[in-house]
Order: structure tokens, then C-alpha cells, then sequence
């Protein structure tokens, strides 16, 4: 059952290349999601513990084909199948060549994550880690931006050279267990010296670093949102950019304990300078894409400072906030990329007075803005109160910076809000008119998800419980 | 011995019938038919049915590592023919002495992956080297063909010079040609070279052997040769060059060192007290920042793939500089991974009618299927999982770790890695993502491209299970 969450993806994605009917594709791609989110929630509901399954692959190396899908495993791959078909169905009306193409490494995109979410054996993660990372990549540059072979490239070449680095990692570490082995669980119970988890820890972080990304790693994250192609940005900032903290819980804060107790000052140092910082250029942004990825960047970089301050609760708050920061992006996305078709501008300062066009945009975005500011009774809400308690208990001085960022959240947002939604209209948004059906539907399928875990965010923390437990015990 | 002497006799075979045989179509099957000849007997000769024994009065051994690397070799050779045959048709009217110059390029190489004597060592490197200057100036009218050929044959004469005075120089010093000494004679042979303070005849010969061995392997800074030879030879012959004469000469490198733990070569007696590991490391690095740097300025991609292959030989001078199992193994795949994409990139060049990257504009709308398979090798270079190249890396990398110390030679070479990431990467942004069409010299048939795409799953097929390699050099 496990494996066909990968397995679907793959096959239909491999099948989509030689599909030459861009209908036939889109039909194809998005029931194929639809099945893989479904697989997904089947799995979540019923499944009670651990899912795993072990399959030998290597055995002369001790690699084996092992999934397992705990608390956190669950929780991504659950945001990682809704993310698809509502990406699916909100672009779904946007004109690309060789839709089959598109939708094949749409798909096969999905499939890499889903590996990397369920991986057990440190190989096998390696592999998906890579494995996302190509067809992401030809997505990008085949139909991104007028810039998009460079900025792509960037992305490419940073995650590159931290995905090798990660390698020699995993091969150090690999060589130090007594019975040569991948396993997830043998990295565990290694025992390393003090200098071995500083060199570890680096090796990996620096990866893992790249990926979320954290101040100063982060400067191919503007570029690459904005010249990826609307589906491709909403992948990368839902999705992939959770692999970094995912792999940071899973992998980094269990093998080195002593070295993040050692360095996690640092990292919370750099995570809350680059929290503020983005902020502060969020502020002065006039296009919206780069304002939602500055923004992105500062939420990213509040969950990278909450994992380190290595306290339970905080480790909830990242728990669930990885979830809803993933929705709530997604949705800022698909607003964008609305308005963006309707006005054929980006520029905050060529919009105006879009809610005399366009009321139901403007309130859905409204939506997505109170949550971007994670206003009580929207899903974020919680999930930030629980990270900031826990860089409070962590750090009193670490807590209040970072609570700066909360209102420079609300000036961002709001000030974008602003200019693109009230005041006079111009030019570019006179012909202005209210986003395509499918666009609103997968908008009001996000609303649905923001309000019910703004008000009642139990089942994620319950589901994501085990992990945390596991997580603050192996310590 | 099976393949050594057939090999010499299909050689001979096809030099003759390239007197009798009018019909040139006939040359390709006679030498498919030979090739396979030889492939089943050295297969039959790894299992110990040897029925062509001469008596070498252990000048050559035969053992399991040896063998198995010429069924490589030969398998390697098969794909080359059967993938370029229309290419060598097209270099000449000579096309049946073409062959046979190939058979006895083989014939060198499988005396160098057995020679246990310096002398056959020479032999060897003598056998497997004059017939490439020949091929090398196989295109009589072409001028640039004609250099590539005197400038082959002087530089390579002048180095296996430099072997030679080597070979003198270490016969001077011990009195023996003998490569590898039993435990027992090492101890005392030891204790020798020590009371007499290394001997000076040993080390200044060891040194130029390594110089002549450097220089056949294209390593820096002996490897000014090779961009300009690749460059004019006829284009399927510099493919053969960069590929399985390279791996022979790798063959023969790393047979000076021993490989069992009960031995000791010559080379090691003689190096006893010099810091070799360091000047292999040198060595290493030279190669990589010469072969990588100036891979990134090239314009024209068979230049690029010249350059490539001085950087590839950086990686597969990480088995010599470690020298444990996991390097055995590692060269043996980095062999074939390489191989085969060089092979099928070299193999679609042929083809083309502008070398330039230029000329690699828009394959993937004109030609989707070479363009994929182009893909495919070039992220077989890169070292992406999923393809064989990833595993040579994985390998090669793992075999620096384990031997301790050098660490930093495995660090330099994933920075390496990365940048050749950039220069591969520009052939995949010129086919994919620039518009253009490609016109080719040559149509390429439906065999030709269901080859291509054969070659390209090879290299997934081994890329996701490597163990399909290395079981043979065990069962």
C-alpha cells in the first residue's frame, strides 16, 4: 500500500511523456493525483503506527529498499498528494507545449518528494532527494520565464553541491556503522565522537540548509520562484522546501544530539537575523512573486529556528506549521497567478482597485493574507503561537526578534493587499475580471482547509505526536 | 590467454579479408562475429575453461579482476561497433583494416589487464598504442586529422620512451622485471631497501614510469595531448580512444600497484618511503581543476567531451590514490559508466553536422529521441542517480573515505563534480531549452536510435541495480 503512493506518480508520469493529446494528459495527470491523494488519506485515517516496508535492493552495500511512514511521514506525503491536484486544477487552463511533458515531470516531481518523505534507508533518501530535484528542474526550464535557464541553474547547482556534500555524509557515517548498513535505525545507534558529529552535522545541515533555505544560503530562492512557471513555484514553495526541515527533524537533530546542542546558537542566529531580514525586503518588494518568496523565505526561517531550539513544543509548532505553511503558500500562489493572467502584471504599483473588479478574488485572497499573518482562527495560528513558545523557553531575547517579524508580516501583506485591491484602478487592471471556476474552487477547498485547522488543529498534532515523542527521546 | 590470442588472429583475419572481401558491408558482421568470438571465450576463460594455453613463464597472470574487466572491455567494444559501424564505414575505404587495427588495440589491452612484467607492460602499451595512430590519421585528405596523428604519434612515442628508460632504470636497480614479489621475498627485499637507503635507481625510475603511465592516462599535467587528438581524429575513433583505451590504460596503472593483500608490487617496493598518496592526490587535483576548468570554456561539445574525459581520469585516479576492494569495484563501474556515455554522446556527435553547442539547438523538438538519450548520458556524466554514473562517484568517493586521511581529496573532488555539472548541463540547456533546429550530416536510422535508447536504459538499468557489474567479479 505504501509503495503505490510512489508508484502512481511514477507510472502515470513515465506513461504521460508519450501521451501526445494535451487533454488526454491533463486527464491523466490529474487522476492519477487524485489517486494518490486518496491512497494518501486511506492511508492516514486507517493506518494505525508506523507503516514500513523493506524490500532488499543492495544488499551487498546494506542499502535495502525500506519505507517507513511515521507521525511526520504521514503528515507530509498527506500534504504532498492535496498540493497536486489542487496545483493541477488551479493552472490547469494555462497554455503550455507538450502538456504531456509537463505533466509527466509534474508528476514525477510529486513522486521523487513522496520518496524522500517515506525513505527509511539513507541511501534510498539520497536518491530521492536527487530524484526530485531533476524533473523540477526541466519543469522550470522548459517553461518558466524569460530568465528561467539561469535562475533555474542557480537552484540546481546550490541544491547540487549540498546534496554532495550530504553524500559524503552519508558515506563518513556509513563507514562508522559497526554492520556496514544504510538502515535508517543503525544511523541511530551510532556512536560518534564529538569532532565525527561536527564534521556530520555540517556535511548534512549544509544541505538540508540550501533546501529550506536559511539565511545566507537563500539567494536562489527569489530568482527561482519567480521564473519557474506558476505550477512549478507552487510545488517548490509548498512542497520541496519542506524536504529541508523534514530531513533536519528526521536525520540531523537524532544522529548529531551533541553537535546541535552545540551549533544550534549559531543556527538560531542565522535563522532569526534571515527571518527579520526577509521580512524587512518583503517590505520593500514590488513584485508579488518576490514577495511571497521573501515571505516564504521568513517563515521558513521561523520553522528552522523552532527545530533548534530543541523544545518539544516548539518542535510541534514546526510539525504542524510545515503542513498549513504549505497550504497557505499554495494559495497565495494560485491568487497570484490569477492575477497575474488577469492584469498581465506582477508590479504592485500597476495594480489597484482589482475589488471593484474582482470581489471574490479580492476576499479569497483577503483569506490568504490573514493567514499568511497567522491571525487567531486561521490554521497558522497555532502552529506559530507553539513555535514562538518554544523559542521563548529557548531563548527570551531569540523570541522577542523573532516576534518582530509579526508585524512586519502584517505590514507586507496588508500593504500589498492594499495596493493591488483598493485604491484607484488602472490600466492594467480595468479589464480585470473574476478568477476562472476552477481557479475559486481550489481556493475554497484551501479556505475550507484554512478555517477547520485554524479552529481545531488537534488531528495534526495527534498525528505528527509520535514523531515529536521520538524525536525529543532519542536525545 | 583465450582473448590475447584471439584477438590477434581475428586482427590478422580481417586484415586479410580486407584483401579478398570486396563487399565493405561484410567487414562490420565478420568483426561482430569475431568480437562476440572473443567475448564467449574470455567469459569461458573467467570460469576456467582455458583451452589456448601457452606457457608464459609468468610474464602474464591471469586472474579474476583481469578477466573480468576485458569482458567489459570487449562488451564495450560491441556497443562502440555496433552503435558507430556506419561511422567507421564513412571514414574511409579502408574499413576492414579499421577493424583489424581495432583488434589489435584489444589485443594490447588485454596483455596490459594481465602483464606481471614490466616488459609486457611495454609490450602492452606498444601494442595497444600504434594501431591508434594509425586510426587517428585515418582520414588521409583531412589535414587536421593528419596533425592530430603526428602529434599522437610523437608525443606518445616520447612517453612510452619515457616508460621505457623507466623500465631500464628499475631493472637497473633490482635486477628483475618481476612485478609482483611474494610475502616472504618482500620482508627481506624490505629490510634491503632500507639499509641501503632506496636505492636512486629505483625511485627516478618509478617516477618515470608514473610520468609515462600519467601520460597515457591523460592526467595532468601530462595531458595536453589529449584535447587536441580527440578533437581531430575522425570522431568514432576518438571515441574509442576516450573510452576503452583509456580504461585500458587505467587497467594497466592500476596492476603496478598490488591488489592482494599477501603482495607487493615493484612499484611498492620501490616507493617505500616516498609520500606517493600525496603526489597521486596532486595528481588528482591537477587533473580535475585542469580537465574541469577548461571544459567550461569550450564551444565546440567534442572539445568539451575531450576536456571531459581528462576530468572523468581525475575521478578514476581516486582508485589508485585508495587501492582497497570498493576501488576495484569503483573502476570497474566508473569504467563502464563512462564508457557507455561517452560512446552514445561521441556516437550521436558523429552524426552531427555543426559540432558547436550551437548545433545543439532544438534537438529535443527535431529529434526527441536522440535528444533523450543525449540526456541521459549527460546526467550519466554529471553523476545524477538513478544512472550508472551516479555509482562510479558513489564508489570512487567511498573508496577515498575509507582510506582515511583524505578526505579532503574527496571534498575537492565533489566541488569538481559540480562544476562539471555546469558544462554538461549547457549541451541539455542547448537541446532542450533553446530553439533551434539541428540538422544532422548523416540521417540517423531506426536502428541507430532504438541503440540510443538501449544505451540510455543500460545506463538507468545499472544506475538503479550497479550489483548487476559486480556480481560477476565474485560468481
Amino acid at each position: 500500500m505504501i509503495v503505490l503512493l510512489i508508484l502512481i506518480p511514477v507510472v502515470a508520469g513515465i506513461i504521460s511523456f508519450f501521451v501526445k493529446s494535451g487533454k488526454a494528459a491533463r486527464t491523466l495527470a490529474l487522476g492519477a493525483s487524485l489517486l494518490t491523494f486518496l491512497a494518501a488519506l486511506v492511508l492516514v485515517i486507517t493506518a494505525k503506527g508506523t507503516v514500513t516496508l523493506d524490500k532488499e535492493w543492495l544488499p551487498q552495500i546494506g542499502s535495502n529498499f525500506s519505507l517507513s511512514m511515521d507521525g511526520m511521514a504521514k503528515m507530509l506525503c498527506l500534504l504532498n498528494a492535496v498540493a497536486l491536484p489542487l496545483i493541477l486544477s488551479s493552472t490547469i487552463r494555462e497554455r503550455y507545449s507538450n502538456k504531456g511533458n509537463f505533466f509527466g515531470l509534474l508528476l514525477l516531481t510529486q513522486a521523487g518528494m513522496m520518496g524522500v518523505f517515506l525513505a527509511a534507508d539513507v541511501l534510498l533518501f539520497y536518491f530521492f532527494w536527487e530524484l526530485a530535484l531533476i524533473p523540477i528542474y526541466f519543469l522550470c526550464s522548459q517553461y518558466g520565464g524569460e530568465k528561467k535557464i539561469q535562475a533555474i541553474f542557480k537552484f540546481f547547482i546550490y541544491t547540487f553541491l549540498g546534496s554532495l556534500f550530504l553524500l559524503i555524509g552519508i558515506i563518513y557515517l556509513y563507514l562508522k556503522t559497526p554492520d556496514q548498513s544504510f538502515a535508517l535505525s543503525s544511523f541511530y545507534h551510532l556512536h560518534l565522537t564529538a569532532t565525527e558529529q561536527n564534521i556530520g552535522f555540517w556535511l548534512f545541515f549544509l544541505a538540508f540548509a540550501i533546501k529550506m533555505p536559511v539565511f545566507p544560503l537563500h539567494t536562489w530562492q527569489p530568482d527561482a520562484y519567480e521564473q519557474a512557471p506558476s505550477a512549478g513555484t507552487m510545488i517548490l514553495s509548498a512542497v520541496m522546501v519542506k524536504m529541508g526541515i523534514y530531513a533536519t527533524i528526521r536525520y540531523v537533530l537524532p544522529i548529531f544530539p551533541e553537535a546541535v546542542h552545540t551549533f544550534n546558537h549559531i543556527i538560531i542566529i542565522f535563522a532569526v537575523v534571515g527571518l527579520l531580514y526577509a521580512s524587512l525586503i518583503a517590505i520593500r518588494q514590488d513584485d508579488l512573486k518576490r514577495l511571497i518568496a521573501y515571505s516564504s523565505i521568513a517563515h521558513i526561517g521561523l520553522m528552522c529556528a523552532a527545530v533548534f531550539s530543541l523544545q518539544e513544543i516548539g518542535l510541534e509548532g514546526v510539525m504542524i506549521q510545515m503542513f498549513n505553511h504549505g497550504i497557505n503558500v499554495l494559495g497565495l500562489w494560485i491568487v497570484a497567478s490569477a492575477i497575474e493572467q488577469q492584469t498581465g502584471t506582477r508590479k504592485l504599483s500597476e495594480m489597484g482597485g482589482l475589488a471593484t473588479k474582482a470581489p471574490v478574488l479580492a476576499i479569497l485572497f483577503m483569506i490568504m493574507t490573514l493567514a499568511n499573518v497567522s491571525l487567531p482562527l486561521t490554521n497558522s495560528f497555532i502552529g506559530e503561537f507553539l513555535m514562538f513558545n518554544g523559542l521563548f523557553r529557548y531563548n527570551i531575547w531569540a523570541g522577542a526578534f523573532a516576534c518582530v517579524s509579526i508585524i512586519l508580516v502584517a505590514i507586507y501583506s496588508l500593504w500589498a493587499m492594499q495596493k493591488m485591491f483598493y485604491g484607484e484602478v488602472s490600466e492594467f487592471t480595468k479589464n480585470a475580471v473574476e478568477a476562472p471556476k476552477n481557479t475559486q474552487y481550489a481556493l475554497v477547498v484551501i479556505t475550507i482547509v484554512i478555517i477547520v485547522l485554524g479552529v481545531y488543529p488537534a488531528p495534526l498534532l495527534d498525528l505528527t505526536k509520535d514523531t515529536v515523542q521520538a524525536v525529543m527521546h532519542l536525545k | 590467454m583465450n582473448a590475447i590470442i584471439l584477438s590477434a588472429i581475428f586482427g590478422i583475419v580481417m586484415m586479410l579479408s580486407s584483401a579478398f572481401v570486396k563487399n565493405t558491408k561484410a567487414y562490420k558482421s565478420i568483426a561482430l562475429v569475431g568480437l562476440i568470438i572473443i567475448l564467449l571465450a574470455n567469459i569461458c576463460e573467467t570460469y576456467s575453461h582455458s583451452w589456448l594455453n601457452i606457457p608464459t613463464y609468468d610474464m602474464l597472470a591471469f586472474d579474476r579482476f583481469g578477466l573480468y574487466f576485458n569482458t567489459l572491455a570487449i562488451a564495450c567494444t560491441i556497443l562502440f561497433s555496433a552503435f558507430s559501424q556506419r561511422e567507421i564505414e564513412r571514414v574511409g575505404r579502408y574499413v576492414g583494416e579499421y577493424f583489424a587495427l581495432i583488434f589489435f588495440v584489444l589485443c594490447g589491452i588485454f596483455i596490459l589487464s594481465a602483464f606481471n612484467n614490466l616488459l609486457m607492460l611495454f609490450i602492452g602499451i606498444e601494442i595497444m598504442s600504434i594501431p591508434l595512430y594509425i586510426l587517428t590519421g585515418a582520414r588521409k585528405e583531412n589535414l587536421k586529422s593528419n596533425e592530430a596523428s603526428l602529434k599522437y604519434f610523437l608525443m606518445g612515442s616520447f612517453s612510452t620512451g619515457i616508460l621505457l628508460m623507466g623500465i631500464a632504470l628499475v631493472y637497473g636497480g633490482t635486477g628483475d622485471f618481476a612485478l609482483t614479489h611474494h610475502v616472504e621475498q618482500i620482508n627481506t627485499s624490505i629490510a634491503g631497501a632500507v639499509n641501503q637507503r632506496m636505492s636512486f635507481l629505483d625511485v627516478a625510475g618509478m617516477i618515470l614510469i608514473l610520468t609515462g603511465m600519467c601520460f597515457k592516462v591523460s592526467a595532468a599535467p601530462f595531458h595536453f595531448w589529449a584535447p587536441d587528438i580527440y578533437d581531430g581524429s575522425p570522431s568514432v575513433f576518438s571515441s574509442f580512444m576516450a573510452t576503452i583505451v583509456k580504461a585500458g590504460a587505467f587497467i594497466a596503472f592500476i596492476r603496478l600497484f598490488a591488489l592482494r593483500e599477501n603482495e607487493t608490487t615493484i612499484l611498492q617496493n620501490a616507493l617505500i618511503g616516498v609520500d606517493w598518496k600525496m603526489l597521486f592526490s596532486i595528481i588528482i587535483v591537477a587533473t580535475l581543476l585542469f580537465g574541469n576548468i577548461t571544459a567550461i570554456f569550450q564551444q565546440s561539445v567534442k572539445r568539451m567531451l575531450a576536456y571531459s574525459s581528462i576530468a572523468q581520469a581525475g575521478f578514476m585516479l581516486f582508485a589508485l590514490l585508495s587501492l582497497n576492494d570498493t576501488a576495484k569495484e569503483g573502476l570497474l563501474l566508473y569504467v563502464v559508466a563512462y564508457s557507455v556515455a561517452t560512446i552514445g554522446l561521441f556516437g550521436i556527435l558523429a552524426k552531427m553536422k555543426d559540432y558547436t553547442l550551437a548545433g545543439y539547438n532544438g534537438m529535443a523538438k527535431s529529434h526527441p529521441t536522440l535528444a533523450f538519450a543525449n540526456a541521459i548520458f549527460l546526467l550519466s556524466l554529471s553523476g545524477i542517480p538513478l544512472s550508472i554514473g551516479f555509482f562510479a562517484k558513489y564508489y570512487m568517493l567511498m573508496a577515498v573515505i575509507q582510506t582515511g586521511g583524505y578526505m579532503w581529496v574527496a571534498i575537492v573532488g565533489i566541488i569538481f563534480a559540480v562544476i562539471s555539472v555546469f558544462y554538461y548541463f549547457r549541451v541539455i540547456w542547448s537541446m532542450y531549452f533553446k530553439e533551434g533546429t539541428v540538422e544532422l550530416k548523416y540521417p540517423a536510422t531506426k536502428g541507430f536510435k532504438i541503440l540510443a535508447v538501449i544505451l540510455a536504459l543500460i545506463i538507468i538499468l545499472l544506475g538503479t541495480f550497479p550489483q548487476i557489474i559486480l556480481n560477476f567479479l565474485y560468481f
